[in-house]
């Protein structure tokens, strides 16, 4: 009598693995980092684009301004994409778009801008791709809108005409 | 002759000092998930991101960080994920003794089985 509670017991307890697991199954298997948070931005000291000169974070930043921080390269084919739209979005005024050149070589990058013009106000060149670990990024391209020294929008992946609706509405 | 092999020896030795340093590294980024190649570990992966991290820790562990800060630093950029290894918090402890769970639950049915089977 006592050993009828195990296969009982042992049903039970497979029913409710079984479960876990189709629930599970259910549930996308590609993880993405959060994106709703709204974190401060990092504190860091970074190379300008195309000179020795390094400069840091609070002197980029002002809090009462919106800035779009733009993670590219010249061998990444979503960020031809989506310069389109960069290029619109600089001729806001209340807006400045910073870019980072992440793991690029300088000729290269040169050409890129030169071929389909440069919508940015100040690049940070990011030479072994730790500042972009430094903003929680994984890839590129991927864009930060600040503002307050808060990133308030984080977008992975190329802009399109929807994210740049947005972040214009944002930005009002 | 003996003293050529004395400065040999002592030179040798640093150069353990220098592969413990990597051994924590090494350590390190076997515990860290690579967010583009998702299957594998960061000292396994050869991407991009993976690299930079890689270059990212050992940088930290020159700074002074030890494992636990270097953990705390990279779950507030990239969230829980990131690690291996989740933390034992009240979500977690679950997962953690699931398996423990398990293997008593194995081994009493097998104590079970193998007191019958010798009655």
């Amino acid at each position: 009598m006592k050993f009828k509670i195990y296969p009982a017991l042992l049903t039970i307890f497979f029913i409710i693995i079984f479960f876990v697991f189709y629930k599970g199954l259910q549930n996308s298997n590609i993880y993405t980092p959060s994106a709703d948070l709204k974190k401060n931005i990092p504190s860091f000291k970074a190379k300008i684009f195309l000179t020795n000169e390094k400069i840091s974070s609070e002197q980029i930043f002002h809090s009462d301004k919106f800035y779009l921080v733009n993670i590219w390269a010249s061998w990444c084919v979503p960020c031809r994409d989506e310069h389109i739209f960069l290029m619109n979005l600089s001729t806001q005024k209340n807006i400045k778009i910073i870019g980072i050149n992440y793991k690029d070589n300088n000729e290269k990058a040169k050409i890129y801008l030169n071929e389909l013009n440069n919508p940015y106000d100040k690049i940070l060149f990011d030479e072994n791709g730790t500042l972009a670990i430094e903003w929680g990024a994984y890839g590129v391209p991927e864009s930060f809108l600040i503002h307050k020294n808060k990133i308030i929008k984080k977008i992975i992946g190329p802009l399109n005409e929807d994210l740049l609706l947005e972040i214009k509405k944002l930005a009002e | 002759m003996l003293r050529f092999l004395l400065i040999v020896l002592f030179i040798l030795n640093f150069s353990f000092l220098n592969a413990q340093e990597n051994n924590l590294n090494n350590k390190i980024t076997k515990n860290l998930r690579c967010l583009i190649c998702q299957g594998q570990s960061v000292y396994d992966s050869d991407s991009e991101f993976a690299n930079s991290l890689k270059l990212l820790v050992e940088k930290k562990l020159n700074d002074g960080l030890n494992e636990k800060q270097i953990y705390i630093y990279l779950k507030e950029k990239y969230g829980e994920w990131i690690l291996y290894d989740p933390e034992f918090n009240k979500n977690t402890y679950f997962l953690w003794l699931l398996p423990i769970l398990m293997f008593i639950v194995g081994g009493a049915i097998i104590f079970k089985l193998f007191n019958i089977k010798k009655n």
